[in-house]
Parts: structure tokens; sequence; C-alpha cells
């Protein structure tokens, strides 16, 4: 060890506000190299603006969030772009760029830099790690929201960043490309980025993070491995709703319960 | 960290799947044909007019006034004259005026993030104007002949800033808030001009209201040498960022989470804005709408990457112009069309037409 912090990402009691409201608690988490986190949590938890803050896109009201030693609101945003990666929900293009020179964009932080002269190496690796080569001359916005967000996310790699944001990378996703995804966003953990994923599947959360972080009303529930994490009890709790969470071939399936109309007041949670 | 640069270098290692090719070979080709048809264009309106000068003349004209004794001088006692005194200042302006409106618009439509962004139906023209006869009519003499265009330059200035922050919402512009946000300040700024009309003498009125139909009536080689610096400052810088602009494509925070300081870059190109726009407003009034259809025809031939797209623009633009001006003084025997009515009536049918498509593409107004 360099003596460096081992820790990629440290927020501590990070409270914040969007809009004059209080999203997120007192949430203390640390991220670090060869992780796969997912976060997860029922609409309006926090997740997006947790993430937000993870990137320094919102200053934290209170507490403090440290990327690599240094609080993120001191970074500049160029060497920020070489620390993190971000990507975005929502796949917006302005004008009708190629899915190449999408991708290429990623790139843009390393300009001027001798890292500069991988641009096309890297560029033509992040697309076929993420299917998008065949895309290649496409018009981004005539791309379906799939091919959009692969598009983004081999932008992403392309970053070649220490730390990767992925917020619901799998969101408009068959399961072929959902599992891709995935697959490589494992695949950066075990090359040795850290890297954090909002997911709404509990079921692939399960299969694919080696940590699961829970938010609830903005607070930290539970964070943990899948294991101690996606349990019955946390989940009803969190999500307020039963669910089952079966053990299929040693992965974890979380089945929530029917709503019939007969029994709605019976919702203990069971364990199979 | 260390397994980060393992896995930084092992990418450069893995055999790489070939990038599709990109076109220069178009773009060459495009900037050739503008070249081209910019110097033939030129020698053909110089020797249009009342006085018809044949071509080979106007060439030998130039000749030799570049030190070369080659090729016929005009046949005409006044043929010399009339080329070096009215036509070529005339044209000069066009070309400059024509490369600084187009380069306005390609930057801020690329600074909107929206196509339909343009000095002219934003009401960035406008303000330049009327700033620019509040000049005219309280007589304002600062800096000589600079002092026009210093005024278009703040009133265009202020006039983008507004509009921006006007029509900005949650990092993005939205088409129908661009829009309507530009007849809003397209209808003070029309106002305040409409109170220079009134309290102006006979002559400056007559000096506002040729200038607001806009007209390269007049030119002065004085005049090509206060705009043609602005041109090139603006078009430079315009050059230096044009990588970024790319990149704003993805909107604000996506450029942010990739190095691009949105902001500080955002403020350059508005700057950059207001002086190309005051470069052209200042001498030749407002001629509306060439920045916004050339930079579209230049993203559909070439796409729209600003390493293209600007200097293509401009060139474009210069050529639009000049064919625009060659129409409005030669059209009607005896008379001199204010240009910025005929850049109008291409202009506002190619706006609806945008409008509708843009409108298609992106599923409603948003």
């Amino acid at each position: 060890m360099d003596g460096r912090d081992p820790v990629t990402l440290r927020l501590t009691h990070v409270s914040a506000a969007l809009g004059g409201h209080q999203i997120l608690h007192d949430v203390t988490l640390e991220i670090v190299p060869g992780e796969l986190v997912a976060l997860v949590g029922p609409n309006g938890a926090g997740k997006t603006t947790l993430l937000s803050v993870m990137a320094g896109d919102i200053e934290p009201t209170d507490g403090e969030a440290v990327l690599d030693g240094t609080r993120l609101r001191g970074w500049k945003v160029a060497a920020l772009a070489r620390e993190r990666a971000v990507l975005p929900q929502e796949q917006r293009l302005a004008f009708g760029f190629r899915v190449v020179d999408v991708v290429r964009m990623g790139r843009a932080p390393w300009a001027r830099l001798p890292e500069e002269d991988l641009d096309d190496v890297v560029v033509a690796d992040s697309m076929e790690r993420t299917d998008v080569l065949t895309l290649a001359e496409r018009s981004f916005p005539t791309l379906s929201g799939g091919e959009k967000a692969r598009t983004s996310f081999s932008r992403v790699l392309a970053q070649q960043t220490p730390l990767v944001l992925l917020d619901e990378p799998t969101a408009a996703l068959d399961i072929r490309h959902q599992e891709q995804v995935l697959a490589q966003a494992r695949r950066l953990a075990a090359d040795g980025h850290a890297v954090v994923a909002v997911l709404h599947d509990l079921t692939v959360a399960a299969a694919h993070a080696d940590r699961i972080c829970v938010l609830a009303n903005g607070r930290l529930h539970a964070d943990g491995a899948p294991r101690d994490v996606i349990t019955p009890e946390i989940l009803a709790e969190v999500y307020g709703h039963p669910v089952d969470v079966i053990d299929h071939a040693s992965r974890l399936v979380v089945l929530p319960h029917l709503i019939t109309h007969t029994e709605e007041s019976s919702c203990a949670p069971v364990l199979s | 960290m260390t397994a980060t640069l393992v896995s930084r270098a092992g990418t450069a290692v893995r055999p790489a799947p070939s990038l599709p090719r990109r076109h220069p070979v178009r773009a060459t080709a495009l900037f050739v044909v503008l070249g081209v048809g910019l110097v033939l264009l030129t020698v053909y309106a110089a020797g249009r007019g009342q006085l018809a000068i044949p071509a080979h003349e106007v060439w030998g004209s130039i000749l030799h006034r570049i030190g070369l004794d080659r090729g016929t001088l005009p046949t005409h006692p006044q043929g010399d004259n009339t080329l070096w005194q009215v036509r070529f200042p005339r044209i000069a302006l066009a070309i400059v005026v024509g490369a600084a409106l187009s380069t306005a618009g390609a930057l801020m439509q690329g600074v909107f993030g929206n196509p339909l962004a343009e000095p002219s139906v934003v009401g960035v023209s406008t303000g330049a104007a009327f700033a620019a006869a509040i000049v005219i009519v309280f007589q304002i003499q600062l800096i000589g002949s600079w002092t026009v265009a210093l005024f278009a330059f703040v009133g265009g200035l202020v006039t983008t800033l507004l509009v921006y922050a006007l029509s900005r919402a949650d990092g993005r512009t939205e088409v129908v808030t661009l829009v309507l946000t530009g007849i809003a300040v397209n209808a003070v700024c029309a106002a305040g001009l409409a109170l220079m009309i009134f309290l102006g003498d006979t002559q400056e009125r007559e000096q506002i209201v040729f200038w607001q139909l806009g007209s390269l009536n007049g030119s002065r080689w004085q005049h090509v040498g206060v705009v043609a610096p602005l041109v090139v400052v603006g078009l430079a810088g315009a050059m230096l960022m044009a990588r970024r602009l790319d990149v704003l494509a993805l909107g604000d925070r996506a450029a942010r989470h990739v190095g691009i300081d949105v902001e500080r870059l955002r403020l350059v190109a508005i700057v950059l804005v207001a002086l190309l726009t005051a470069a052209a407003v200042s001498f030749a009034g407002i001629i509306a709408f060439v920045g916004l259809v050339v930079p579209h025809l230049i993203r559909m031939l070439v796409g729209p990457g600003h390493r293209v797209l600007v200097p293509a623009s401009a060139l474009a633009g210069a050529v639009l112009l000049l064919l625009a001006d060659l129409i409005a003084r030669t059209a009607m025997t005896g008379a001199d069309l204010p240009i910025g009515m005929l850049t109008s009536l291409v202009g506002g049918p190619f706006f609806f037409w945008l409008l509708r498509r843009t409108r298609r593409t992106a599923g409603g107004w948003a």
C-alpha cells in the first residue's frame, strides 16, 4: 500500500436537499475499489440524489463527501472527470451526433494528455463491450431507448475512471443487454474500479452486487452483503409490502406477494 | 489505484476492433466547393450593376491591385473606381457580415443545445439595433466609427444574457420557452427602437429605418475595417471551443461529468455571440435568419461536429449573403432592395418548417 486512503469515496453524515426539501438524512457510506455496490429502495427514497452527491452535482447541506482524500467540491471539473464517470438516467442529445462520436465524448477529460493517444483503442473497446459497434454510424437521436442507454454506458466506459456511477443502467434494456451491462459493471469492479449502480430490480441487484445499500426515506436503512440485506423482514419494512425471498440455484429471487381482494389485511412476511 | 492502472493499460493491449472511419472527404469537398464558389461569386458580383464590367476585366483589376501586371483593366473610365470604391467594399462587407451571422447562429445553437436559437429569432439582433439607434439619435461620439459597434455589442450582450437567463430551466432550454422568450425580448427591444425613431429627426429616422430593414448599401472600406477584426476574433474563439461545444450537446450535467466547465464555456460563447452579432448589425442592420438557415444546412451535409460546422457555416454564410446582396441590388433596375427583407422572405418559411420538424422529432413541445 502506498499510504493512500484505500477508500475511493467516503460519505460522512451526509444530508442533502433538493429545491428546499430535505432528501437525504445523515448518510454514512464508504465506496471501495473492487466492489459493485447496488443502491436500492422504494421510489422517492433518495437514490438518485445520493448518486448526485457522489457525482459532485449536489453539495451536501451537512456532512462531507470526500473523493480520494479531497472534498468533492474542491475538485476541478476536468480532474474530477478523470476520477468518476456518471451514467445518467435520461439519455438526451441536442444534435444528431453519430454513436461513435457520442462514445468519443467520454474521452473529453483526457484531451491534451498522454492518454489521448489511446482514444481510438479505448473507444472501439468500449463500444465492443456494450455491443454498439454495429450502431457506430447511426445518429444517436434515432436510436431506441435501450440502444441509447448502451451507447451512454459505452461513453462512461470510455472515460476510464476509478469511480463509476450508474443511475438505473438497466431500466430500458432487454434481458440480454441487461445481463451484458451488469456483467460489464462487475468486470469493472473486478478490474479494481469502484462501481455504484442504482437498481430497481432486487433480484438483479442480489445477483450482481457485492454489496447492497437499502435507502428508505432518505436514510441508509441497511448496508451489507446481498444475503444479509435481501431478507423478507428488511424488504417488507422498507417497501411496505410483503415479499418472499427464494433461494434458487444459490441465487436469491425476490417475489412480492400478490395483492388479492380477500386477504388484504394479512401481510405477514414469510420466508419460504 | 494500481488495479485501475492495470485495467487502463489492459484495454490498450486487447486487439482493438476497428472504428468506422471519419468522413474528411466530405468536409473537404464542402470547403472546396464553398471556397471556389465564393471566389467566382465575388468576381461575378463585382461585374454586375448599373455599370457592367466583364469578368476578365474584374480579374485584371484585382491582379493589378495585388501588383501583378496581367490581364485587362476595366475599359470604362469609371470602371476601376466603381470596383474599388463601391463594389468591393460592399462585397467584402457582405462576406464578413454573412460569416459573422452564421457563426453567431452556430455558436448560439450549440450553447442553447437548440437548433432554433438564432440572434434575430431570440431578439439579440433587435437588442443590438436598439443600442445602436441610441448612438444615432443622441449622436454619441465615444470612439469614432467604433461607437456604433461598441453600443451594438453591449446591447447584444445584455439581450443574450437576458434570453439565456429567462429561457433556461433545469439545465436545458426548451423550444417553446426559447421561442416565446424571443417574442417577449423582441417586443421590448422593438419598443425601444420605436422610441428612438420617435425621438429622432428626419435624417436620423431614415437612418434607423433603413437599418432596421437591413442593407449593405453605402458600405465603405472603413466599415469593413471595423467589422472584419471582430469577425476574425469571434471565429477564432468559436474554433477554439469547437470540441467542447460538441460535448455540450449531452446537456449541462453530463457535459460537466466529462470535465467541461459548462458555466465558463457558456459565458465565453455568449460574449462571442454578442460580438459577432454586433459586428454584423453595426453597419448592415438587421439581417435575419442567416444564422438559422446556414448552420442547419451544413449540419445536414456534414453532421453536427463544431470543428467542421463552425468554419463551414462561416464560409457558407459569406456565400449566401453575397448572393442575397447581389439579388438585392440587381433584381430591380434602379432599386436597391433591403437585404434583410430578402433573407426574412426565405428564412421565415424555413423557420416554420424547422419548428414543425423539431416538434415532430422531439415528440411534442419538449
